[in-house]
């Protein structure tokens, strides 16, 4: 039941993700954070099987960190992003497949460009201006297509994600409760209060 | 025999067999130290290879050496995927090396670098940044200097590359597996005199152009023959492709090199070609 959804815009992501975990019908917790922080200008929400999710979040950004350790220096978002779409492809074809859904965000300071790629558990990969995971999805995208603009402020890009996210919260069946925001910048990652 | 005795002989004997365990790993240093020395030694002998970093490119040189005038060079007139492929080769897209020592060696070291990058590109999908490559091949290097039974590598390399991270950059690798970065440097025979008429002429924020010249300079003074020809020279540079914004490596064929020898009035002279002929 869980949506994630980001948007690019002028120099920045904004990255979003629902903060309930569930099992049935009922909701355990309203607080969970489903945003990884990989690095210094890198995010990663999360979604998908519960278990999977965290297990192959941590498995991600542990060796992200191992990574920038041995190499000095970070890995930029596109290689990191196919480095995990690779992770998942893997994994696809193992006895143990991971089924998680991810949408990769970052500030790519060589080029100084924002990034963003949507992966899916079956090792999709695609390089997008803005994109949305589960439920929330199928409200969200056409709405993005209406409203979205790669020259957009923060600001502005903080109303298209308040448009998406209120028409899920009315029209999905199952009100998704609070959202967690997170930005990815030239100056780093930073938690907004949405 | 008494408990004193006892004892007292134990001590001498272990003292000595601590001695000789000592001679031992100094014997085992000793003999590592003397390998990879002499091939650092069998280095000094090979063909001078030059590197010169500028700000928008890097420049490699590097000498042939003519090991007998019966020696068939028809072969290597045109060139493979640029050079004749002896001292300077193609690593990735975006990294060229010379090499300088053992020719077997290197051409083993040339494949391992080679499949690094390519197994680089597979998992992230993005050129290997020349340091990196770097590395991989200083770390298969300095295994070879601490197990026993094996040889080091003799070759000593000169990397010129271009990554996002640093842009161009320059490094130079040795048989132990040391790696150092370098704005000129020069490695195999007479690589002091080098290294000295580059410490004079090098400046900073030099261009490709500049390079080119003082690498052809320093060359042509450096090398034991008189008269520099494509046939005892390889010459590479690396720059940015300005509209594709992605790194070009240039290995030029022979005829290039005679005609960049022309180009800087260091070609060889037209009597010189007659005496050959006659």
């Amino acid at each position: 039941m869980d949506s994630s959804f980001a948007i690019t815009g002028k120099g920045y992501v904004i990255v979003a993700a629902d903060m309930t975990a569930a099992r049935s019908i009922v909701k355990m917790q309203s607080n969970e954070d489903k945003i990884k922080v990989l690095g210094s200008h890198l995010l990663m929400a999360f979604s998908g099987e519960p278990g999977d999710t965290v297990q192959f979040a941590e498995y991600i950004e542990r060796n992200i960190r191992l990574a920038h350790i041995r190499n000095t220096y970070p890995l930029p978002p596109p290689s990191a992003a196919s480095w995990i779409r690779r992770e998942l492809a893997d994994s696809l074809r193992s006895r143990s497949p991971y089924a998680v859904n991810l949408l990769v965000a970052g500030y790519d300071l060589p080029t100084h460009e924002p990034k963003l790629y949507w992966i899916d558990y079956l090792g999709t990969m695609a390089p997008v201006p803005f994109a949305a995971h589960g439920y929330g999805s199928y409200f969200a995208l056409s709405l993005l297509d209406k409203y979205h603009d790669p020259e957009a402020t923060v600001d502005e890009g903080l109303a298209t994600l308040r448009r998406c996210i209120d028409e899920v919260s009315k029209r999905l069946i199952v009100t998704p409760g609070k959202f967690k925001v997170k930005i990815v910048d030239k100056n780093g990652v930073r938690e907004v209060d949405f | 025999m008494s408990a004193f005795e006892f004892a007292n002989q134990s001590t001498v004997q272990g003292d000595y067999t601590k001695v000789s365990c000592c001679r031992v790993v100094l014997r085992f240093q000793w003999v590592f130290t003397i390998v990879v020395e002499y091939a650092m030694e069998a280095i000094s002998h090979a063909g001078t290879v030059l590197g010169v970093l500028a700000k928008d490119g890097v420049v490699l040189a590097a000498e042939k050496k003519v090991t007998g005038k019966l020696l068939d060079l028809s072969g290597t007139k045109e060139g493979g995927y640029g050079g004749s492929g002896e001292k300077i080769f193609l690593l990735n897209s975006n990294v060229i090396a010379g090499v300088a020592g053992i020719t077997a060696d290197a051409n083993s070291l040339v494949n391992y670098a080679r499949t690094a990058a390519q197994r680089h590109l597979y998992s992230y999908n993005e050129d290997i940044p020349v340091e990196l490559l770097t590395q991989r091949l200083c770390d298969l290097k300095q295994g070879y200097t601490q197990y026993g039974g094996l040889r080091p590598f003799g070759v000593s390399l000169l990397y010129a590359g271009y990554d996002p991270h640093c842009q161009f950059q320059l490094y130079h690798s040795d048989p132990s597996g040391n790696y150092s970065g370098w704005k000129a440097t020069c490695i195999g025979a007479n690589n002091g005199t080098a290294q000295s008429l580059l410490k004079q002429d090098y400046k900073d924020e030099i261009s490709v152009e500049d390079a080119v010249a003082l690498v052809l300079r320093v060359m042509s003074k450096t090398m034991d023959s008189t008269t520099l020809g494509s046939e005892k020279l390889e010459f590479a540079t690396l720059t940015v492709d300005p509209v594709t914004k992605k790194p070009k490596s240039k290995i030029y064929r022979p005829a290039e090199v005679d005609a960049l020898l022309k180009k800087h009035d260091l070609a060889k002279k037209d009597e010189d070609a007659e005496m050959k002929t006659a």
